[in-house]
């Protein structure tokens, strides 16, 4: 039995607090979801179809990368592997956010697992508080809308902002990113070292060219983790390092 | 026009999977102590990769002005915290960067 204080100490994430986290990731992500908009129309694809990538893919990083690929002539099924590579890290996130959702209800998962992003995992697995459906539906739904919304606009409008406010927007998710893990860095320097060291595996594996540009994110995050259990003492906090 | 639909429906199959079954799978079952810490080192590993993947892709024109967000995201967020705060201020600063250089 867990004594009541431990239990109010961990407050429970609401649907506000959902909404309120996810403020930054829509910012960051209406206008690249209006670029891949105007983009996709640049390369012949249709309305419906550039939606479509937004409502069901749902994947940033894959869709731009589809572009390119559809651009050069790359068959569907090599596009669809490349796909594949470039998203073997949420792999990694979702079993990550598992440790944290135990006692969710299945079902609910279906759709959680769906909008599991580089930013909204991010924004969720390093909130501090109990992950509950609510708090992860907001986030992730204002998210989604965004993401889907912005690639209709962008279609239809281009991309309306001024290139300097629209790519400063886009900075805004890498400037997010680093504001969710400076915190934790400045709580504990094993979290410098896990991140630092990540980073510097991704850029020894870029620079050299080592593996095919989707393997590089999943090798960093695998190997910098396992580096972990060899060199982080076990600070035997239960949600945290 | 030519139709997306098979792409868009295998795409979307390789995205959703892999977010998906781990979730399914580790959700329920209690976890080995290490892998359970394995799993919550990711947060942390995947930040330090994606921020410098992000400074790494940037476009040469693009590669101060991103720099400069990611620096002063750092810089606010270590002395204040609030994670809006430290957003709109690096948004800011992408923003003089590239309109005034």
């Amino acid at each position: 039995m867990v004594p009541e204080g431990v239990e109010i100490k961990q407050q429970t994430l609401g649907i506000k607090e959902g909404l309120v986290a996810g403020i930054p990731v829509v910012i960051g992500y209406f206008p690249v979801a209006m670029a891949f908009g105007l983009l996709s129309r640049s390369v012949d694809i249709s309305l419906v179809d550039s939606c479509l990538f937004s409502l069901v893919v749902f994947a940033g990083a894959s869709q731009f990368m589809a572009l390119d690929l559809i651009k050069a002539g790359i068959a569907a099924g090599d596009i669809v592997l490349a796909t594949f590579l470039l998203n073997l890290r949420h792999l990694m996130m979702s079993a990550s956010l598992a440790v944290r959702l135990k006692e969710i209800k299945r079902g609910w998962l279906l759709f959680i697992a769906f909008g599991i992003t580089d930013e909204s995992f991010s924004v969720a697995s390093l909130k501090s508080g109990k992950l509950s459906v609510r708090f992860l539906l907001a986030l992730q739904g204002i998210a989604y809308v965004a993401w889907a919304g912005g690639t209709f606009v962008g279609y239809l409008i281009g991309t309306a902002l001024p290139a300097a406010v629209q790519s400063s927007l886009g900075i805004g998710l890498y400037a997010m990113f680093t504001a969710i893990l400076v915190p934790e860095i400045k709580k504990s320097y094993s979290v410098l070292f896990l991140a630092a060291f990540s980073g510097s595996i991704y850029v020894f594996i870029d620079y050299f060219r080592l593996l095919p540009s989707g393997w590089s994110l999943i090798v960093a995050i695998v190997a910098a983790s396992a580096a972990g259990l060899l060199f982080v003492k076990d600070e035997g906090r239960e949600d945290r390092i | 026009m030519k139709s997306y639909l098979p792409l868009i429906v295998g795409m979307m199959a390789v995205t959703y999977l892999p977010r998906l079954l781990p979730l399914i799978a580790l959700s329920e079952r209690p976890l080995n102590p290490l892998l359970r810490r394995f799993f919550l080192y990711i947060p942390y590993t995947a930040l330090g990769a994606l921020i410098i993947r992000g400074a790494m892709e940037a476009e040469p024109e693009m590669a101060v002005a991103t720099l400069a967000g990611i620096g002063v995201a750092a810089a606010f967020s270590w002395i204040r915290g609030g994670l809006v705060t430290s957003v709109a201020a690096s948004i800011i600063a992408a923003f003089l960067i590239l309109y005034y250089l």
